[in-house]
């Protein structure tokens, strides 16, 4: 059985359609990430998945239970972190975790082993009797992640969960995840807007544009799907000789020049190496440093949106949701 | 859609949260508690040599102190249901939302917070009219009263749940303030005799929910009433009744599954 089964899912905002017709499952004990620029649909599925909205048409089973016709056993299956904060400011650590705990029922002899450990797995078991209000952001998302897991979810959804974060602290949120994935066979939904937490986490991922899904797979296929590899030369030559001469070759598909360094797009690029190399020698010219990377997820999302995840943030969010939050509230 | 169980344990969970978060709120136990001793000291001291008429030879520190517990009542429990706009707008509201608890119990929680937090205002000021003289007509009637206050709170936590409904925001708080909760106290005659008010405001004060609460909590507390007790229990009761109902439902339709 599935975790998750979408099936033809639409979600309309009166004219503007949040998402055109899903249709994915995602398996037992996987990490899944949902990628799109903001306003592409992400949050939207989220909520219907944990049962806040309604689909406009379609269905979406989760734990297999319908979010339509068994919303309780939905709610019992999941946890939610969402993107915006929903702790209570005015209790403590330890008092939101608690709540949380007895709301999902958590047998009463666990509880206060199962608070404490989480508490000291995010790194908070110092600052567990102080208000959330004293707490940086940081604090309140490890926080939050950890109430998410306190009551072992077999799903658990993460809604941009290390949106605003810095870098450290973003980094030890994805060994939870990870941790978590891994350990309890958690199956995990995140949605990002960042490539790199998608690249570095999921096993699986969807693009998704426009509310609709764009691609669908796990980011290494889809990185090859996009095609080969990028060859970066660096050199002393500025005769373009090097740039010419590499031009002939069949295998390579594309030069990019820019001042001392070329972009080389090829098929299995390091097999490839040593005849670039070979070209320049017979061209007595001399390379500074060969290196050869795989096309990020960036490319990915370039290569089938036609669009950098930069200017679709920018341009279509306001755009799409010219009434803000839609959706939200 | 959403059963209809009630789960006792997130009830209490709920119960727990708010009566942290009343004695933490520092502003809100002065508010609620400070304000109404003063005014009762005030009201008491300053008219109680004020020919005030009505009164039927009670002196008016004695009259006004069931009022004082009605208009008590009347603040903490509105705000204690109308609260909820906070909870959305912090964002609390939909981890609670999300949970696997039935809306019933949602709402529940809530109202035990409330009832809880009123009953000890309630107490508080009791024990301040006590302190300076008060004596209770018959001890008889004290459960009667303590049915009177228990219900008109759920009511009108219930009340301020609909009234969070129909708001987007914490926004409209002072509104409701200013256009419903001022007019049910004045309307009520908790601070005065209506027996010589016009014959108008006599008939509204007879739509006003807080009036049968007064006059309940009069008949039990001073012994005397303008309606019979049953009556006032009766349309208490019945008021409770329909504002849950009411709240819950709306609660269930704006706070739960959209779509």
């Amino acid at each position: 059985m599935p975790a998750i089964r979408v099936e033809g899912l639409v979600r309309r905002f009166g004219d503007i359609v949040a998402l055109d017709g899903l249709s994915f499952e995602i398996g037992e004990g996987e990490l899944f990430g949902i990628l799109g620029p903001n306003g592409a649909g992400k949050t939207t599925l989220i909520n219907i998945l944990s049962t806040l909205l309604r689909p406009s048409a379609g269905s979406a089973d989760v734990a297999g239970f319908s979010v339509l016709d068994r919303p309780d056993d939905v709610r019992k299956s999941i946890g939610v972190v969402f993107q915006e904060s929903s702790l209570d400011t005015r209790l403590t650590a330890r008092e939101n975790l608690s709540l949380h705990a007895a709301v999902y029922r958590v047998p009463r002899a666990e509880r206060r082993q199962r608070i404490a450990d989480m508490l000291a797995m995010v790194e908070l078991e110092d600052r567990a009797d102080s208000l959330v209000e004293t707490f940086s952001g940081g604090m309140r998302r490890r926080l939050e992640l950890a109430r998410g897991f306190t009551h072992r979810p077999r799903v658990l959804f993460l809604d941009e969960p290390s949106l605003g974060l810095d870098a450290q602290t973003r980094r030890r949120i994805w060994e939870h995840i990870d941790q978590w994935n891994r350990e309890q066979a958690t199956t995990v939904i995140l949605t990002t807007h960042y490539m790199e937490e998608a690249d570095r986490l999921c096993g699986r991922v969807a693009i998704l544009d426009r509310g609709r899904i764009a691609a669908l797979d796990s980011p290494e296929r889809l990185k090859a799907l996009v095609g080969g590899d990028v060859v970066t030369l660096e050199t002393s030559d500025k005769s373009g000789a090097l740039a010419a001469a590499l031009r002939q070759r069949p295998w390579i598909k594309a030069v990019r020049e820019r001042d001392g360094v070329l972009d080389l797009s090829t098929e299995q690029g390091a097999q490839r190496i040593p005849a670039i190399v070979s070209a320049a020698q017979d061209l007595g010219i001399a390379l500074a440093s060969v290196n050869l990377h795989r096309p990020s997820l960036e490319d990915v999302f370039l290569h089938f949106t036609g669009r950098s995840m930069r200017e679709e943030s920018a341009n279509d969010l306001a755009r799409r949701f010219p009434m803000g939050r839609a959706g939200l509230q | 859609m959403n059963s209809p169980y009630l789960d006792w344990p997130a009830v209490g969970a709920l119960w727990l949260r708010e009566m942290r978060r009343f004695l933490r709120m520092r502003s809100r136990l002065v508010g609620t508690l400070v304000m109404p001793i003063l005014l009762f000291l005030y009201l008491g001291m300053g008219l109680n040599r004020v020919i005030v008429g009505g009164l039927e030879g009670t002196a008016y520190d004695t009259y006004v102190l069931p009022g004082i517990l009605a208009m008590s009542l009347l603040l903490s429990s509105t705000f204690a249901g109308i609260s909820v706009l906070w909870d959305r707008e912090f964002g609390f509201l939909r981890e609670i939302m999300v949970a696997p608890v039935s809306r019933l119990s949602i709402v529940l929680g809530r109202i035990a917070g409330g009832v809880t937090t009123t009953l000890i205002q309630a107490a508080i000021i009791t024990a301040a009219g006590v302190a300076t003289g008060f004596r209770f007509a018959s001890a008889r009637l004290l459960p009667v009263g303590l049915a009177v206050l228990v219900l008109a709170s759920i009511g009108f936590i219930a009340l301020g749940l609909v009234f969070a409904s129909r708001l987007r925001d914490t926004q409209g708080f002072n509104m409701v303030m200013s256009f419903v909760i001022l007019p049910l106290l004045l309307l009520s005659g908790a601070l005065f005799p209506l027996a010589t008010a016009p014959a108008a405001l006599r008939l509204l004060s007879l739509l006003d929910p807080l009036t049968y609460t007064v006059d309940g909590l009069r008949a039990c507390l001073l012994g005397r009433s303008a309606l019979p007790l049953a009556l006032d229990l009766g349309v208490v009761a019945a008021f409770a009744v329909i504002t849950v109902l009411a709240g819950t439902a709306l609660f269930q339709r704006t706070e739960g599954t959209k779509g």
